[in-house]
């Protein structure tokens, strides 16, 4: 039987192949190369492309580049979201590797946030991190911790450490026994044919009868659209990380075992491919 | 922790017990009789019922109460040695049947049950087992003459001969109340007002006596005696002087004896020891209170609690076996009724106005008087004589309307009732009403009469005291001193009207009463027509009692309740009273529904969706460059390093790991040690990936570990390293062990084929077996295995290939594996988060005191100059003081005082001395002239309290444990496990399955003898040795017949008796199956390495095939300080490996279809790692 925490290290440790080709709208002094990496699903745009940085600046003028920013068809990427969440957002159910542009000239400033350094990574992070305490124990666990401790958080991310990771994660995974889970669940719901950035509202993972609410609990109440109804096509799916959880999986199991190491559940909502079936099919696949 | 009970007697004198597992208290029906006391222990409940006889109950065991009787038949051919022998015997000659030392006249007709509540097993048989060997087929044994000494040859000269005859009878009485017959020659007591009892831990397990002490109406003491293992009822009862009249009395596990007497003061009994159970002599001691009487006392090990008349509870200090009086009284906090001490000290009370049970929290052997009282709020199983419905909807019903309901439902009751019932509810009733709107309404008097005041005051009819007769809404709180002052004289008790009968439901409540109703009552009618009408007043009076009205207690008993201060009672948070109950029902209900989440279909869906992701995304993708630089990641620390050179020493050393990822992407590490060598900055490493084990090292100082790589286990010369403190250690240890499964891709739960050992410091390790650990021809060698550490604490490990793992800890408790992995010190993720369980140890740590005996003064502690230390440890050779002594490492905490150890093979005198010519010669427990030098075994008991991936297997204590081997791809339904008890008896586990390791019950497989050792080999053969060393063949052991018929006495090869496990296993092997390669593992007493010797260490014998079952060499592993290995679990299929230049072709033709085992314990002291 294969344990929960294999899950954690699965999470981890997924990649996303991805080939970065430099915009042709910018002016180089060669042709360049594209640059293929294995991206980590867990980290930042702007955390693991020093590499890119560094691959294409061979090929440029310095009076040429500014500050560097990612494309995927036309869409640019926000660096503060989650690599896999870009991913799964925009680009699955396309082959692969993903193929990225990147951008040395004008930034959309409308769409994006600046990156200058790492700091500016980091401060995003742990504000995540924050906010999903004061949501998931009204931020005890993460004000208990010395800075130390928050520090080691982040470099166990920036570093790829898991076991550093986790080692200090695990206590904000902690839950009073008797209360079935966290005081609120840390999610963001993200769909790619709206205005808004997320959805993000208070859910508790125990209904006031005591029940385990499940993630067609969550949807029901927040997107009901995404439940698809019985003998009518396959409409969305929902994904977190690249995979589909069953509506039935309790949500207090998925905060913990796939939340994001920024403490946060991110659910991309995206439009199904055609020819997935109804809505039978699938639970009949999924069933057998 | 296995759940046990905590008993009580409400104030109607119902029995009720509380499961240590359990949420509410269990109403006992098999008692038809009202109960005043019950005292209880593990194996049994004592109680006084209202009849004011004693009854015993006791707990089923899966291991029956048998006593073995026996008989000699002898014979004489006294007039013709060659024609044969006759029964007629000389008239100076013994009788025809005897005792063994034929003085005693005892013909098998003589032999009667104790009691009613034995049965005979079988007939007479004749034991056909002479001192370990097989006798001729009648069993008769020969002489010269009576007495001499018997061989079971017939010689020349063989004149006389006997023969033992045996039979067994069992007790039957268990799970059941059953009235304790007092057949006594002499004065019997009186009726008994009191009972306690105790004294388990006086006497060792083999002879486990009990003591009972009892207290009768007139004051007097009684102390049951023969109550022991095989005898639960005792013999006689004896009484026991006092110097006054005593009310109370409690008996503690050990040697504390307490009592009250009338006046208020106490009695301490000195002189308790294991010859003599029943004391010496009563200490006085007063009052906690000087003015205010002592009502009641209850003794412990180390505690003596009391109450005195105000209802104050005192605590005595300084009380231990040497001094049983203690020093001096402190005041605690809360109003008590009465008070009991149960296992391990803690404490249980009835609160005096509230009449609930307490507990003492935070009760521990450091603390002996705890912290606060908490109070057991659980329900009473709602569910009465009627229907459990109607009972539920009361409660609901009662919860939300309150008082109308209740009303209705009484007068229901009212209706139904005959008119005495109706009356009787009808002044019972008022009470609880009452109860409502006011504070309970309690009178005041002490908890001895409790049950007699509460009837007395509600019975107005019956007032049978000077005092008013209480009115419902007459607090009683003046004329309680008046009453318990009446109560000195039980003459003025009883009272003409009491035997009018009006009220007979209660009048066997009343001490006297029943006495005079049982012996003069009018005949059967009216005996049939109380009871029944005792019936009838529970009935009517369970309506206003509901379930929301809170139970008044009248007396609890704990000794039979295993609560340790680790352990979680969930008896104190489950309020009935409000609206809790639902939210708590239903978050139970929702935390069950996530555990099974184990298998459930969205987990399944999980993990494979997340594995095909991991496909689809990575797989074809992995030449891809990393985007994240693996960096080094460094932990450094201080520690000590035991220096590899002379002069040896620790000195102090810098310690870093340094962890990258290597080469595929898995982790990899270096280990630096930084010393200084004169002035010289050093350094000495280890790759991670070479070492094979990290091992706790027994060290009574410092918390220490060793490291092994493959070529230093070859030296026998590990790394050895102290670090500064025990959490510092379990840090380094769990990080390291990590890093070391991680660069040998190990992970999660140890597989089924793993290979267990247990360190002789009760660490438990496992290594996976690759599948060139067998090859032929060309097996791995085993220095090369890596074995990973296990949280838990064990003795003895057995496993086989279906993954059932089963350990015996040092105090003999049974335990399974959960299939988890870490606990212990492995934190987070190098440990499993379920199946993980706290685990606890005890063992003896020994030490000798040693005398010579001198001509003018005797024995001495001084010895001649050259004798070794007068206290020592067992080879003499280091001196071992009661004081210096030390617990085996810092995890251990002591738990008793030193006591001598009376069970030492050999025996001893009575006052634990054995005896020899000199040190160290053979000892004997006996003095004989030529003997000048003595010595005794002292020994105290120490505790170690982790955690690990094991259950316990409840109540048996093993001794010895064997798992059927399975071969690779065998589908054993149910795997045969049987057992040693530590009494000796051979029991077989029932329900044993891969996904059921623990089982369901033991099966007791009778034996004429105990036994020491068991083994079941291939084809469920099934081998056994006596404690005599005799040797036993179980026969028809099968699939259908899991325990087999019966067991064939093997006679052992001559010149060799089999006294030793390996020896008897090795004997299981050489009967095996044809063609299979035979796997043996032993663990070596003595391996010289190249550095250094080690003792203990896992070797393997190499070669060993059916043909060759000697095998041609040893193959030197890991060690030493190992203590038990097995290796049934590897039945891993042995890859062929195809070299012709190398084997021959017939012999790799054999499929190499493993594995037989071995383990041989060897007891050796020494150290891991010396």
């Amino acid at each position: 039987m294969a344990d929960d925490k294999d899950v954690l290290r699965d999470v981890w440790f997924g990649r996303i192949p991805a080939c970065f080709t430099l915009s042709p709208e910018e002016t180089t002094e060669r042709e360049a190369e594209p640059y293929y990496l294995l991206l980590p699903r867990v980290s930042y745009l702007t955390l693991v492309t020093d590499k890119v940085k560094k691959h294409f600046l061979r090929v440029m003028k310095a009076e040429d580049v500014e500050e560097m920013w990612f494309e995927y068809e036309g869409t640019p990427l926000k660096w503060h979201y989650p690599i896999g969440v870009l991913f799964d957002l925009h680009a699955s159910n396309t082959a692969l590797p993903w193929n990225v542009s990147v951008h040395f000239k004008n930034f959309p400033e409308h769409d994006l946030l600046h990156c200058p350094s790492n700091s500016v990574i980091e401060a995003h992070f742990m504000s995540c991190i924050k906010e999903a305490d004061a949501l998931k124990h009204k931020s005890q666990v993460i004000n208990d911790m010395q800075k130390k401790d928050h520090k080691q958080l982040w470099m166990g991310l920036q570093n790829d450490k898991f076991d550093q990771f986790w080692a200090m994660n695990r206590k904000l995974m902690e839950y009073p026994i008797n209360e079935g889970g966290f005081r609120y669940i840390p999610f963001r719901i993200y769909q790619t044919m709206s205005d808004r950035p997320f959805i993000q509202k208070l859910f508790r993972p125990v209904s006031p009868e005591g029940h385990a609410l499940t993630l067609g609990d969550l949807l029901k109440e927040l997107f009901p659209a995404a439940i698809c109804v019985e003998d009518e096509p396959k409409r969305f799916q929902v994904m977190i990380h690249g995979i589909e959880p069953l509506l039935e999986t309790p949500i207090q199991w998925l905060s913990e075992h796939l939340s994001h190491p920024d403490n946060f559940l991110h659910i991309s909502i995206i439009p199904a491919p055609r020819g997935c079936g109804d809505c039978r099919s699938v639970l009949q696949t999924t069933h057998s | 922790m296995p759940s046990s009970l905590l008993w009580a007697v409400d104030v109607y004198g119902r029995v009720y017990s509380l499961s240590t597992a359990g949420q509410q208290w269990e109403h006992c029906r098999d008692a038809h009789l009202e109960f005043k006391r019950v005292t209880a222990i593990q194996q049994c409940c004592w109680s006084i019922a209202c009849d004011h006889q004693i009854y015993l109950y006791v707990h089923a065991s899966d291991v029956p109460i048998r006593y073995q009787e026996e008989t000699y038949e002898n014979q004489v051919s006294w007039w013709n040695p060659v024609d044969g022998f006759s029964d007629r015997l000389l008239p100076s000659d013994r009788w025809q049947w005897s005792d063994v030392t034929g003085l005693k006249h005892q013909p098998l007709g003589d032999f009667q049950l104790p009691s009613e509540n034995w049965e005979w097993e079988a007939d007479w048989y004749v034991d056909e087992n002479f001192g370990g060997e097989p006798t001729e087929k009648a069993g008769w044994t020969y002489a010269i003459d009576f007495p001499a000494t018997y061989t079971k040859d017939k010689k020349w000269n063989s004149c006389v001969r006997r023969r033992r005859w045996i039979r067994y009878r069992r007790y039957k009485a268990q799970e059941t109340w059953v009235k304790v017959c007092t057949k006594q020659t002499g004065s019997l007591p009186d009726p008994f007002n009191d009972i306690t009892c105790g004294g388990w831990e006086i006497t060792e397990e083999p002879r486990g006596c009990l003591s009972l002490w009892a207290v009768s109406l007139q004051g007097k003491v009684w102390f049951r005696c023969g109550i022991n293992h095989h005898n639960p009822e005792g013999s006689v009862w004896e009484e026991v002087p006092v110097p006054g009249e005593v009310v109370q009395i409690s008996c503690g596990p050990g040697d504390l004896v307490w009592a009250v007497l009338w006046e208020g003061d106490l009695l301490v009994r000195e002189g308790i020891g294991r010859d003599c159970l029943k004391g010496s002599s009563w200490v006085m001691v007063e009052s906690p209170d000087t003015g205010v009487a002592a009502a009641h006392v209850a003794v412990g090990v180390n505690v003596v609690w009391a109450v005195t008349k105000d209802h104050k509870v005192w605590f005595r200090r300084g009380v231990n076996s040497h001094n049983p009086c203690g020093s001096g009284w402190i005041g605690m906090v809360g109003e008590m009724a009465m008070i009991n001490v149960g296992f391990n000290d803690q404490v249980w009370a009835i609160g005096f106005e509230d009449r609930a049970v307490y507990f003492r929290q935070g009760v521990t052997a450091s603390e002996l008087s705890g912290k606060a009282w908490k109070v057991v709020s659980v329900p009473r199983d709602s569910e009465r004589s009627h229907s459990s419905a109607s009972a539920s909807s009361l409660q609901s019903a009662g919860c939300f309307f309150g008082g109308e309901v209740r009303l209705q439902s009484h007068a229901s009751v009212l209706g139904d009732a005959d008119p005495e019932t109706e009356r009787t509810g009808a002044e019972v009733v008022p009470t609880p009403e009452m109860g409502d709107a006011l504070k309970p309404r309690i009178p005041k008097v002490t908890s001895d009469n409790f049950i007699s005041e509460l009837v007395s005051d509600r019975d107005g009819q019956i007032s049978r005291r000077d005092a008013p007769p209480a009115g419902p809404s007459i607090p009683e709180e003046d004329h309680t001193e008046k009453e318990v002052e009446d109560r000195v004289s039980p003459a003025q008790v009883l009272s003409p009207s009491q035997s009018s009968g009006v009220d007979p439901q209660w009048s066997n409540v009343d001490l006297e009463e029943a006495q005079t109703h049982l012996a003069s009552g009018p005949g059967d009618t009216a005996e049939t027509s109380s009871l029944s009408s005792v019936v009838t007043y529970i009935l009517a009076l369970e309506e206003p009692y509901g379930p929301d009205e809170h139970p008044k207690w009248a007396w609890v008993s704990g000794g039979g309740c295993l609560v340790e201060c680790h352990t979680q009672l969930n008896w104190f948070n489950s309020s009935t009273a409000t609206g809790q109950p639902a939210l708590n029902s239903s978050m139970q209900a929702m935390s069950h529904s996530i555990t099974p989440a184990q298998t459930a279909e969205w987990r399944k869906q999980i993990f494979e969706q997340l594995s095909e992701r991991s496909k689809r995304e990575m797989e074809n993708f992995m030449h891809y460059e990393q985007a994240i630089e693996q960096s080094v990641w460094v932990k450094k620390g201080t520690m000590q390093w035991w220096r590899d050179w002379k002069p040896h020493k620790w000195v102090d050393v810098q310690f870093a790991l340094e962890q990258f990822s290597g080469a595929e992407g898995n982790k990899d590490g270096i280990l630096f040690i930084y010393y200084t060598f004169n002035d010289e900055k050093k350094y000495l490493h280890v790759f991670i990936n070479e070492v094979t084990i990290l091992v706790p090292v027994l060290n009574d100082s410092k918390h220490t570990f060793a490291i092994y790589t493959a070529e230093r286990t070859k030296q026998r010369w590990p790394i050895r390293l102290a670090a500064p403190t025990e959490l510092e250690m379990h840090d380094w240890l769990a990080l390291l062990s990590v890093s070391c499964c991680d660069s040998r891709g190990i992970q999660g739960p140890p597989s089924k084929q793993a290979i267990w050992s247990v360190t002789c410091r009760g660490d438990i390790f496992v290594s996976e077996p690759t599948k060139e650990l067998e090859a032929i021809p060309y097996p791995t060698p085993c220095n090369q295995m890596f074995w990973r550490q296990v949280g838990g604490h064990l003795r003895i490990i057995e496993s086989n290939s279906l993954g059932v793992v089963w350990g015996i800890g040092y105090d003999h408790t049974a335990w399974v594996h959960t299939g988890g992995y870490g606990g212990g010190f492995f934190q987070g993720l190098a440990s499993s988060t379920d199946n993980i369980y706290t685990q606890t140890d005890v063992k003896s740590v020994s030490i000798y005191e040693n005398q010579r005996w001198n001509p003018v003064t005797g024995y001495t502690n001084r010895g001649l100059p050259t004798d070794r230390y007068m206290w020592s440890d067992a080879s003499g050779l280091k001196e071992c003081t009661k004081n210096n002594t030390k617990p085996p490492s810092p995890n251990w905490t002591w738990v008793s005082d030193w006591t001598i150890d009376y069970a030492v093979p050999g025996g001893t005198d009575r006052e634990g001395w054995q005896y020899a010519a000199d040190f160290p010669a053979s000892y004997h427990g006996y003095k004989t002239l030529k003997d000048f030098v003595r010595r005794r075994h002292w020994a105290r008991k120490c505790k170690l309290t982790t955690t690990g991936p094991w259950q316990e297997v409840p109540p048996i204590p093993l001794s010895d444990i064997t798992i059927l081997p399975c071969g690779p791809k065998s589908t054993v339904e149910q795997v045969p496990l049987w057992a040693i008890s530590n009494k000796g008896d051979v029991l077989c586990r029932l329900g044993v399955t891969s996904l059921t390791p623990g089982g369901s019950s033991w099966l007791h497989v009778g034996t004429d003898q105990p036994f020491k050792l068991i083994s079941i080999g291939a084809v469920h053969q099934v081998w056994a040795i006596a404690k005599d060393g005799s040797t036993f063949f179980r026969g028809s052991v099968s699939t259908q017949n899991p325990a087999g018929d019966c067991w064939y006495h093997i006679p052992s090869p001559t010149g060799q008796k089999l006294k030793q496990v390996s020896v008897g296993r090795t004997s299981v092997y050489t009967v095996d199956e044809n063609g299979t390669p035979i796997h043996v593992w032993i663990i070596a007493d003595k391996v010289q390495g190249s550095h250094s010797l080690s003792c203990g260490t896992v070797c393997r014998r190499q070669g060993v095939l059916p043909n060759e079952p000697k095998g041609h060499s040893w193959d030197y592993g890991i060690g030493g300080g190992w203590d038990h290995i097995t290796v049934r679990g590897n039945a891993m299929e042995a890859p062929r490996i195809l070299m012709p230049s190398l084997t021959d072709n017939g012999s790799n033709q054999t499929a190499a279809r493993p594995l037989q085992t071995s383990n041989q314990p060897e007891m050796n002291g020494n150290p891991v790692g010396c």
